[in-house]
């Protein structure tokens, strides 16, 4: 977005002495803002993780149970990221390469997740699989056990993940239309091939940022994994959970410290999403141009 | 439900039905079995339980601080729009790549931050101390985390549509005798409703459903700073999963209504 946005700005001539003063206040206060907003914020993590030095910093990341958060959270996005990932894909393209009653009725229900407290998508999965639930007693004789344990935290994060990828490729999806596959299909291309051969070069750095997206908040989610999760150390806590669980034990050096660790997995995050953003502004750019 | 617009391309019935199949099983009969599980409730039972004083504080408060995160994003959020779209400054990349942040960052992250920041000892709580008011642990710090985490929505909606913009729009209004406010106001604004409101919304729906980012600072009083996600938790320790389900099928009735509301008022906009 960035570089068709900088190409538009009228003035990228103009250097800071020629600007009028309205110009200059509006700059100043969009500064203000975004440093006492967000930038202070991220100061404060960084700041009070290294409060007591290099040494607590990382005895605190690598104590055994913020190993065992690391690895369940690891699990809840390597789990839930692919699964809607194919959801993701399967979606925009029934979507966009076709035209049938109940489409934008579809489109609506694919973001509902959006819309849901991540504490109620915690709750619904509470109700169908806890002790007292719908599936409670059958899973209660076979001995499998879904809520305040693995399969719970992964439903979860499936759930409030579930419309980032296709939300990106709809509409990347519908601009690009259905002429290419046709002409696959019409030199004598198989679905797949069609597929592999044409659809997925022109959605791929769409799919990207999607799969970006969508990780970043795996890996963040708190409320709906709070419900579902129970809270044993070292078995059902991910590592925003485990932050908490330092935090409300006040040991609020441990707890920045791991923070700091996701706040610089975040930042990796929108690097990766710059780059793929400028990748699919390129080839926009690109097929504009041919 | 089949009217092919292109017979050629293949699939459509495999990934329709995937795509149904998935939602179904995720989304759609877990929510479903959340509003059947009310009917446990009498009428009556259901309006005792949404009722309840501690309920309805925590409705307001739930409502009323995400409108208020809302309302501060639509202008903090229409300024850092236009100054990212309209002009060029030293940092404005990093600024562009750093708004998206709240996005990225895990929920409780934000939340410890920003309690540490605010509360009475922190870099910002002391000076508010010093001045005779807190912001940790009121509904102003609630807000305030609300604030951060749903910046990125009237931000990222009103870029597209101001770099859209014409500059000779607004110079046209120039010529015609228009002060720069007035061209802001008669020519921009309108222009900008749509998204600004699509922004809004969007902020609004994430702030009523937060929890991560809020209950470190929130303090957690009831009646005073209990949010409803907060109290959904409180009945599900207590083994109330009537109660919770009902608060949570309250609150999806609300934020349902309001998001129609603001859609409807967005089409009268749209088509004068």
């Amino acid at each position: 977005m960035s570089s068709s946005l900088s190409s538009s700005a009228p003035f990228s001539l103009s250097k800071s002495q020629g600007r009028p003063l309205g110009q200059r206040l509006l700059i100043l206060s969009a500064w203000l803002a975004f440093g006492l907003l967000l930038l202070l914020p991220l100061y404060v993590v960084l700041s009070e993780a290294l409060k007591l030095g290099f040494g607590t910093f990382f005895s605190a990341m690598l104590e055994p149970d913020a190993l065992a958060a690391m690895q369940l959270t690891l699990i809840a996005v390597g789990i839930s990221v692919p699964l809607n990932l194919v959801f993701g894909v399967a979606a925009a393209w029934c979507v966009s390469k076709y035209e049938f009653r109940g489409k934008s009725l579809l489109i609506t229900l694919i973001d509902l997740p959006f819309s849901v407290s991540p504490v109620i998508a915690g709750l619904i999965y509470v109700l169908m699989f806890g002790a007292q639930g719908w599936f409670g007693p059958w899973l209660l004789d076979r001995d499998l056990q879904i809520i305040f344990a693995v399969p719970g935290i992964v439903l979860a994060t499936l759930f409030v993940t579930v419309p980032f990828v296709a939300r990106e490729l709809i509409p990347l999806m519908q601009e690009q239309g259905t002429q290419e596959e046709e002409a696959a299909r019409l030199l004598g291309a198989s679905g797949w091939q069609m597929f592999w051969h044409v659809t997925l070069p022109n959605i791929k750095w769409g799919l990207i940022y999607g799969v970006v997206l969508c990780t970043a908040r795996a890996m963040g989610e708190f409320g709906a994994v709070s419900v579902v999760s129970g809270h044993i150390r070292g078995l059902t806590n991910t590592l925003p959970l485990h932050v908490e669980i330092l935090y409300n034990e006040y040991n609020h050096v441990a707890a920045f410290s791991v923070a700091s660790l996701l706040l610089v997995m975040a930042l990796f995050i929108l690097l990766l999403k710059q780059w793929s953003e400028s990748r699919i502004n390129r080839q926009r750019h690109n097929s504009a141009e041919e | 439900m089949s009217r092919r617009t292109s017979p050629v391309i293949p699939g459509f019935g495999l990934t329709l039905g995937y795509t149904l199949l998935y939602l179904s099983l995720l989304v759609l009969i877990p929510l479903g079995a959340m509003f059947l599980k009310t009917t446990a409730l009498s009428w009556s039972e259901f309006i005792a339980v949404i009722t309840d004083t501690r309920v309805l504080a925590a409705l307001q408060l739930s409502f009323g601080t995400a409108l208020a995160a809302a309302l501060i994003n639509g202008v903090v959020g229409t300024l850092l729009a236009w100054v990212l779209v309209r002009y060029t400054f030293p940092g404005r990349k990093i600024m562009e790549a750093m708004i998206d942040l709240p996005f990225a960052l895990p929920t409780a992250v934000a939340g410890i931050a920003l309690t540490a920041l605010y509360a009475p000892s922190g870099l910002i709580g002391q000076w508010a101390t010093d001045l005779g008011f807190k912001i940790a642990y009121t509904p102003l710090g609630i807000s305030l985390a609300l604030t951060f985490v749903t910046l990125p929505f009237v931000v990222r909606t009103l870029q597209p549509v101001l770099a859209d913009i014409p500059r000779e729009v607004e110079e046209a209004a120039a010529c015609l005798g228009a002060n720069p406010w007035q061209s802001f106001r008669y020519v921009l604004l309108p222009a900008l409703l749509p998204a600004w409101l699509t922004g809004f919304a969007l902020a609004f729906a994430r702030g009523v459903g937060e929890y991560g980012s809020v209950i470190f600072i929130a303090g957690n009083m009831p009646m005073k700073t209990e949010i409803l996600p907060l109290l959904i938790m409180v009945k599900l320790d207590q083994y109330d999963y009537t109660g919770a389900t009902a608060i949570g099928v309250l609150m999806l009735v609300v934020s349902f209504i309001l998001l129609l509301l603001i859609n409807l008022l967005q089409r009268r906009i749209a088509t004068p």
